[in-house]
């Protein structure tokens, strides 16, 4: 879907806004490729938002230049005209006090689009997100996810060149949420349409980015494909952000042939790595890559890492658990309500963790956070 | 109480056989307060959008001396008319005190800032992101400020309910610069004053419930389209 080769459709450089004396965004530079889904994540006060409404020309940055197709953001009249060609979807749905047809066709008559061609795609766009049979109802009286529905088809009747969305699935109920997920993303996908989203959720941002960038402080920390991002990241908020699992902090003991004996607390693990003895590292373990055996029916495995520990919290999530054991050093694995039942765990009970020495992501603990692409380590490297 | 009684009475009679003084002071009540509100409505809805969609150096100082003004009384407002319009004033040349139009641009004067703060206190209240949001549906600055007054078309009424209250009901600045002339700047307000002044009082409590009559009926009209739109 992404093509380096073309023009952006949307790109920053050293974008930077500044309120009430405090930065809030400074990111050097940030390119949209045409059709791809840009997932921008980060937590609260992160400045999402504020880069979002920078990029939907909303917000003026106190620096920086916005191109559109290559080409700067110059004067007031230009900015009018690009908004013509976008879309923005708040985290509130923000429909204005008249009925739900009337609020999809404003869009298409502000930007001069009449009669039945306006009429047309208000009904397409109606019926595509199943809102059909609610257009003479007044807006205000929509549920919330009818009304998120609405700004979608709002959205998405102007057939814009870029979509913007803030957050906009974060006040739904969980099913309401996923169906809505589901029906957007089926959206995204036909349409083609060049996304940016900002969210602070990593199931969102896993379910619809083609690319996620993390921004913390302001800054975008990584940008990359989800499987760059989650198994690569090179620093070690972020992993704790993202959730990539579980993340100790150790210091490799020794190396040998690419294989790194690394020190947590008393106890060593192996890992698949060429760092050097003596760098302190965190060490990232999804949760998933753990398994877990009962001491009494312990079987031969590849593993190279086998610790014994005491589960001392049990957190059942849906169908699966959230196991945490106590080896000398906490590690949460997850495992499926089934598989708990079938082994019978308990609070309390000594059990055994075992995992790969290659399902391992080591992070030099004081690795440099500046803006980077994912994989390109020797950028880091350089700086740390 | 027979003064009261005969009073009351005199009034029933001159309502229903039709008064014409009584219909000219009533008339010419309506042109000039109805006038003077309708003004008041486009030039405040216009400075206080302006006030409230804008930042600048000395805003709250304005906002305050529009909030002052929203109390100012009348009589002030009617003496400072009466010296800007006076033939050696400032305003001397334009021949229009006691005139009905010296009169609208009085109660223009009262009615301007209520019409203003409350307009200005409402843009407040719109959530700033539904301002962005109709920026970005591609809203050129005409059709933003269009779709804006929309969206807060029920306080606005509470500010035209309020504004006309103030300027119907006025006598001391009608009477300053209007000079309570018979068939010329004779308004309900003044005439009241005079007939009590004459011991007058049928026909002083006959444009008494006139005048109630009419504030009724503006705010019964204007209370139906508010509460019709928030049922909505």
């Amino acid at each position: 879907m992404a093509n380096n080769r073309s023009i952006c459709p949307l790109e920053a450089k050293d974008l930077s806004v500044t309120l009430d004396g405090k930065e809030i965004i400074n990111i050097p530079s940030l390119q949209v490729r045409p059709g791809e889904v840009l997932v921008v994540m980060g937590p609260n006060g992160s400045g999402k938002t504020t880069l979002l409404l920078a990029l939907a020309l909303l917000l003026k940055p106190t620096a920086g230049t916005i191109l559109y197709d290559g080409k700067p953001v110059a004067d007031q009249s230009s900015v009018l005209q690009i908004r013509r060609r976008i879309a923005v979807v708040f985290q509130d749905s923000l429909l204005l006090n008249m009925t739900v047809w009337d609020n999809v066709i404003l869009g298409p008559h502000l930007r001069g689009i009449k009669g039945e061609e306006a009429n047309e795609r208000t009904r397409r766009w109606l019926e595509r997100f199943g809102i059909a049979s609610l257009a003479k109802r007044p807006a205000k009286t929509l549920s919330g996810g009818e009304a998120k529905r609405a700004s979608l088809a709002r959205a998405f009747v102007l057939n814009p060149e870029i979509l913007f969305l803030d957050e906009p699935f974060n006040s739904l109920d969980a099913p309401t949420r996923q169906a809505l997920i589901e029906d957007f993303q089926g959206v995204v996908h036909e349409t083609g349409v060049t996304t940016v989203m900002v969210t602070h959720d990593r199931n969102e941002a896993l379910a619809l980015a083609d690319r996620i960038a993390v921004l913390m402080d302001g800054r975008i920390r990584i940008i990359g494909t989800p499987q760059e991002v989650f198994a690569f990241t090179e620093d070690e908020k972020v992993a704790k952000f993202i959730d990539v699992g579980n993340v100790l902090r150790g210091t490799v003991d020794s190396q040998t042939g690419g294989l790194a004996r690394v020190k947590v607390g008393n106890l060593e693990m192996e890992v698949v790595s060429d760092l050097s003895a003596g760098i302190p590292v965190a060490i990232c373990l999804a949760y998933e890559d753990i398994t877990l055996l009962l001491p009494a029916n312990q079987t031969v495995s590849s593993a190279r890492n086998r610790f014994v520990g005491e589960i001392n919290k049990l957190l059942p999530i849906g169908s699966q658990v959230r196991v945490t054991v106590d080896c000398g050093f906490p590690l949460v694995a997850v495992i499926t309500q089934r598989s708990r039942a079938d082994m019978g765990l308990e609070l309390g009970q000594k059990i055994i963790a075992s995992f790969k020495a290659s399902s391992i992501h080591l992070i030099p603990h004081q690795k440099s956070t500046d803006i980077h692409e994912s994989g390109k380590s020797s950028e880091i490297d350089s700086r740390s | 109480m027979d003064l009261l009684i005969e009073g009351f009475k005199q009034a029933f009679l001159l309502l229903i056989q039709g008064d014409p003084e009584m219909i000219t002071i009533t008339v010419l009540s309506l042109i000039v307060s109805l006038t003077a509100t309708a003004i008041s409505l486009v030039l405040g809805v216009l400075l206080g959008t302006a006030i409230g969609l804008t930042r600048f150096w000395g805003r709250r100082f304005i906002i305050s001396l529009i909030n002052t003004g929203m109390g100012a009384p009348p009589v002030v407002v009617g003496l400072t008319v009466s010296i800007f319009l006076w033939r050696s004033g400032p305003l001397g040349f334009l021949h229009i005190l006691y005139t009905p139009q010296a009169m609208i641009v009085a109660q223009i004067i009262i009615a301007l800032p209520i019409v203003t703060g409350f307009t200005v206190a409402t843009i407040q209240q719109v959530d700033a992101k539904l301002r962005l949001q109709i920026l970005a549906l591609g809203a050129s600055r005409f059709q933003f400020l269009w779709l804006l007054l929309r969206e807060m078309q029920l306080p606005l009424l509470a500010a035209v309910m309020a504004g006309f209250g103030s300027i119907i009901s006025e006598v001391g600045a009608s009477q300053m610069v209007g000079g309570n002339i018979t068939d010329q700047t004779r308004v309900l307000t003044t005439a009241v004053v005079m007939e009590v002044s004459k011991g007058d009082f049928g026909l002083a409590i006959a444009l008494s419930i006139i005048l109630m009559l009419i504030v009724f009926a503006v705010n019964v009209l204007l209370t139906i389209i508010q509460q019709r739109g928030k049922v909505q």
